[in-house]
This record gives structure tokens, C-alpha cells and sequence, in this order.
């Protein structure tokens, strides 16, 4: 059974899925300390 | 706390390549499924993962819904220390250890059962008062990635093995339900800002969460197209197979644990900068006034 490639295509969904997670969650992170900071001007 | 993190992150991301490692070149070859079957390796881990993280979530929704008034708090962490008692208590009554699955044992029940009350206990201690709503935020939005993950994995394993992407069985049907009702939990979050929303979004969770057993248990007590068991249940795993699999669940508990935290952190921030803004348009209105606004205290990241 010629199933490797499933078994990349799982690994690949799995690592963009919390690659993309992690950077919005960094994005938002950012844009909150940008906004604290503007507060605290 | 600021300082651990960084190492922390680095220590969780060794783990979770090192259960990578043993999933993909360490652990034997499953003689029927053949290389496929080592999704297995991140497709369950990730399930257990997203259900404690939405345990959480449930635990963190019941505290706030509780913490209202002082009796309700009260009453509440009684109810639950005696089900935790009743449920570790109950198991070992022959009527009821006769209804229990195969491969389930009393000892390991009445174990879950007592860690109900302990958890509950702790997160009140530790995140009192909003920071419980923050905390189920942090918890349901962190299970949803870690449910997506399941729900894209499982279609991507049961294509090869059982020649379909997706079956409408019980296991199946009800993991897509429980994703679900948790996108539905956020976006009550996102789309709605008024002072309800976080005692109809801890609502929303308390039920939400009822769906969790009914996915954990359904392919203990249903035929379905998932396979049955493999861990417990009375199923059998390759011992070299069942300690990378310990290893991957310890190492993506690590990793979601680590993520929770960092959006719990991102949540109390965010809440700080709305509550600044808010001061700020008081003061503008106050000083006009002649009525003086004190600023929020800010909290640093991680």
C-alpha cells in the first residue's frame, strides 16, 4: 500500500495548522504591546 | 514567569520533535496499515490534548459561572468534592464494576474521579475571579486547534485504511460536533461585547462539554467505523508502540499546555489594553468633569 504520502500530508496539515496558529497568536501578542506601549506614551 | 518561558518553549519544542522522531523512524511498522499508521502518533495525542484542554475550559466555565456569589462558590466546591468522593467511592461496588468496559479499572476510574474536585480546587486557587474567564478562553481556543488537527489527520489516515475520507459514525460525527460547538463558543466570544457574554459563552461551554465523554466513550460502548480501543478497552498495543505513543501524549500535552499559557497571558493583556481604553475615554469625559480616572496596572507578557 502506497500510503507514505498520506502520512506526509497528515504531517505537513498538522505542523500548518499550528504554524499558523502560533504566528496570529504572536501577531496579536505584538499588536497588544504596540498598544500598551502607545498607552503609555 | 517572563524568564522561564523562553526555556520553557525551547524544552517543549526538543519534546515534541523528539516524539516526532520516535513516531516516525522509532516505532515498529504496523504490519496491515503499514507506514500510514504512524499518524496515529500525532492523531491521538493531539485528541487527548484538545479533550483535557476543553476539560479545562469546562472547569474554568463551572468556577466562573459559580464564583458569582460567595454561597454559590461554596456549594459548589462541596457538590464537587462529594461526586469526586461518590465517583472514586463507586467503582468498587460489585453492581457497578460489573457494567464497567472491558480493560476499565476501578482503580483507574476512582484515580480520574479524584482529580475532578483536585483540579477544580486549584484552578479556582490559582485564577480567581476574571481570570477564569480568560483562562476558558485561552483553554477553548488552544482544544479547537488541537481538535482541528484530529479532524484533519483522521480523514487524511482513513482514506488508505478504510478507503473513504469520512463515514457518518458515532466517533466521527461526534468529534466534528464537539469542534463545532467550540467554533460556536469563540465566535459568541468575538462577535458579541456586552457584560453577559462571558456567563452565556461559560454557559455554552458547561454543555459543550457534555459532548467530551460522548466522543471519548463512544467507541467503547458503539460498533463504529473507528477503530475500537487500542489503549484500555480491553485493546492490545505493541508495548514499543504504546511507550511512543505515552511519549507523544506527554510531549503534545507539554506543547498544548505551553500554547494555553501564552494565549491565557495574550487574554489578560488584551483585557488590560480594553480596560486602559476605557480610563482613557473616562478621563477625557472626567476632565471636562473635573473628575480624575486612575489608570489600570499593566501586566507584562509571560
Amino acid at each position: 500500500m502506497n500510503s507514505v504520502r498520506f502520512l506526509y500530508a497528515a504531517l505537513i496539515a498538522t505542523a500548518l495548522i499550528h504554524g499558523t496558529y502560533l504566528i496570529s497568536l504572536f501577531r496579536r501578542y505584538r499588536r497588544l504591546r504596540q498598544q500598551m506601549k502607545d498607552l503609555g506614551k | 514567569m517572563k524568564r522561564a518561558f523562553p526555556i520553557l518553549a525551547v524544552l517543549t519544542t526538543l519534546f515534541v520533535a523528539y516524539g516526532f522522531y520516535l513516531g516516525l523512524f522509532v516505532a515498529p511498522t504496523e504490519r496491515t496499515m503499514g507506514e500510514v499508521q504512524r499518524i496515529f502518533y500525532f492523531h491521538a495525542p493531539s485528541g487527548w490534548t484538545a479533550f483535557w484542554l476543553f476539560f479545562v475550559n469546562f472547569i474554568a466555565s463551572v468556577q466562573f459561572l459559580a464564583s458569582a456569589k460567595p454561597s454559590t462558590q461554596r456549594a459548589a466546591n462541596w457538590i464537587v468534592i462529594a461526586v469526586g468522593i461518590a465517583g472514586a467511592i463507586a467503582p468498587f461496588i460489585p453492581q457497578v464494576r460489573q457494567e464497567l468496559p472491558t480493560g476499565v479499572y476501578p482503580g483507574s476510574v476512582a484515580t480520574t474521579m479524584l482529580l475532578l474536585p483536585v483540579v477544580y480546587l486549584l484552578i479556582g486557587k490559582y485564577f480567581p475571579g476574571r481570570n477564569l474567564d480568560a483562562l476558558a478562553v485561552a483553554a477553548a481556543e488552544v482544544g479547537v486547534v488541537f481538535c482541528t488537527v484530529v479532524l484533519v489527520t483522521g480523514p487524511l489516515w482513513a482514506r488508505p485504511v478504510w478507503g473513504i475520507w469520512w463515514t457518518w459514525d458515532l466517533r466521527l460525527t461526534s468529534t466534528l460536533v464537539l469542534w463545532l460547538i467550540y467554533v460556536s463558543y469563540l465566535m459568541l466570544r468575538r462577535l458579541t461585547d456586552n457584560a453577559q457574554t462571558p456567563v452565556l459563552a461559560a454557559v455554552l461551554a458547561v454543555f459543550g462539554a457534555l459532548d467530551v465523554p460522548l466522543v471519548y466513550f463512544s467507541i467503547w460502548f458503539f460498533r463504529t467505523q473507528h477503530p475500537q480501543p487500542v489503549i484500555g478497552g480491553g485493546g492490545s498495543l505493541d508495548p514499543r508502540m504504546a511507550s511512543v505513543f505515552w511519549t507523544n501524549v506527554a510531549a503534545f500535552s507539554c506543547f498544548g499546555a505551553l500554547v494555553c499559557w501564552a494565549r491565557y497571558r495574550v487574554e489578560l493583556m488584551n483585557r488590560d489594553v480594553e480596560e486602559a481604553h476605557a480610563v482613557e475615554s473616562l478621563q477625557d469625559v472626567g476632565s471636562s468633569a473635573g473628575v480624575e480616572a486612575k489608570p489600570a496596572k499593566r501586566r507584562s507578557m509571560l
